[in-house]
């Protein structure tokens, strides 16, 4: 066990790829799914289209086929990815997808008359979603967005499969020189599952803020909405 | 690099052959998965703290580690503990145990939906415990959930490749090995593409169509 706990530089080092790989992962799919979820929402049926090929294309592939394809096959046709960023694009593609269905969902969550008052103040349809419609879309997408993130940091484990030196690579790593196979795996889970942890904790901190933000939770906002309403009522 | 069309055929008989154990160890893992996911859910309905609150953590555990060190875990710590397994049958037990904590969580939001009211007559009929579970409960809150459980089997088919990491030769393996003969990735890998995508997306529409027929039946 000592052995292993001598090895913490190995695992910190890891364990720092490991992160990098979720924040850029999530980053990428964090694009993809706006871009791709808001075009879901779409009036043209053409726009639509393309969201329901992008979902249903990203979400069918396993992410780890997709990651040998963009690292073992497209070098044959000319096209040579870094793994670093053959494991990005493949992790950020595939939980792009599901974020994709979670914004268009939360997007068409947000109650009608949000989208009727809006058109009767006048607003331009772009301030009418960036002002009205995505901060309330918000507060619904991000309980399931802490749970892809979770997901993405923990798919990102089989980029060891292409020679990258995440926490999991690290594990064998040490599990070769040291021979300390138990204490090895069990301290890289235990690990991964502080990592898990943190992602939750910072998860709930931004849902918390985005309520307040929204003055769902009595706060200053919502007292204030009180206080415009009685004045309006009076 | 074209796309070399005699060459797909060649190797195609290789990559069925993976797409076999694919196959066997979705599907044998699922029903790991779904019969561990209701003890799971089952003891956590049990009155002892104690042991609601160590299934509590296990499965959270269980849930937010991944996979791939998982079945590393089985593959390589068990046998220094005396319990060997093959590569397939610890891939299919790794698949099963990851996926039966996503499946408690399904049992348990079916459980919950269930009315009151169905707890209630079963109290006032005094029928044993057992019985509540298995004909008054059990039956109403998975019929609830079938498509939720329908979407986990295909993402445990899509979580199968990693098996390749323990020496299973399952499809993506058995594609990687075609390729490295002949240096050639081109055609098997974009084949497995092809085919996971392939089976993903018909069985997400008979899942929907679950999902419709469950709606007409409540």
């Amino acid at each position: 066990m000592t052995d292993v706990l001598d090895a913490y530089p190995q695992l910190l080092k890891g364990a720092w790829i490991t992160v990098q790989l979720t924040l850029l992962g999530s980053a990428l799919a964090l694009v993809l799914a706006l871009a791709f979820g808001l075009a879901g929402t779409a009036r043209s049926a053409w726009v639509r289209a393309l969201n329901r090929v992008y979902v249903e294309f990203f979400r069918g592939t396993a992410t780890l086929v997709l990651m040998y394809w963009f690292f073992y096959a497209l070098p044959l046709v000319g096209l040579r990815f870094t793994p670093m960023f053959a494991a990005v694009l493949s992790l950020g593609l595939n939980i792009g997808a599901y974020g994709a269905e979670v914004v268009r969902g939360s997007v068409r969550a947000v109650p009608r008359a949000q989208y009727e008052a809006a058109v009767a103040l006048n607003l331009t349809p772009a301030q009418r979603m960036r002002r009205v419609i995505l901060p309330q879309a918000v507060a619904l997408m991000l309980p399931p967005f802490g749970n892809l993130v979770i997901e993405l940091m923990k798919g990102s484990a089989i980029v060891s499969l292409i020679t990258i030196g995440d926490l999991t690579f690290r594990a064998k790593q040490i599990q070769n020189s040291t021979g300390e196979t138990l204490w090895t795996y069990v301290a890289i889970l235990v690990l991964y599952f502080v990592i898990a942890q943190v992602l939750q904790l910072l998860v709930r901190l931004a849902e918390r803020r985005v309520d307040r933000i929204l003055g769902r939770r009595p706060g200053r906002a919502r007292r204030r909405a009180r206080a415009v309403a009685a004045e309006v009522g009076g | 690099m074209d796309w070399d069309w005699t060459y797909t055929g060649d190797i195609l008989p290789d990559l069925l052959d993976g797409l076999r154990l694919t196959v066997t160890a979705t599907v044998l893992g699922y029903l790991i998965a779904v019969v561990l996911g209701l003890v799971w859910t089952l003891l956590r309905r049990t009155p002892s703290r104690v042991v609601n609150g160590a299934v509590r953590w296990i499965t959270e555990f269980i849930r937010s580690t991944p996979l791939l060190v998982q079945l590393f875990f089985i593959y390589y710590v068990l046998p220094t503990w005396g319990i060997t397994l093959g590569a397939l049958t610890a891939g299919i037990i790794g698949l099963g145990l990851h996926y039966s904590t996503y499946t408690a969580e399904v049992y348990r939001g079916g459980i919950a939906d269930v009315p009151r009211g169905q707890w209630e007559a079963a109290v006032a009929l005094n029928l044993p415990r057992p019985r509540v579970w298995f004909d008054v409960i059990l039956p109403q809150a998975v019929r609830r959930v079938l498509p939720t459980l329908g979407n986990y089997l295909i993402a445990m088919f899509k979580d199968s490749p990693l098996l390749l990491a323990i020496n299973v030769t399952e499809l993506l393996a058995a594609a990687y090995k075609a390729g490295s003969h002949s240096l050639r990735f081109l055609e098997p890998i974009t084949l497995v593409g092809v085919l996971f995508v392939l089976v993903s997306v018909v069985s997400s529409i008979l899942v929907r169509l679950l999902e419709t027929r469950t709606h007409a039946t409540d």
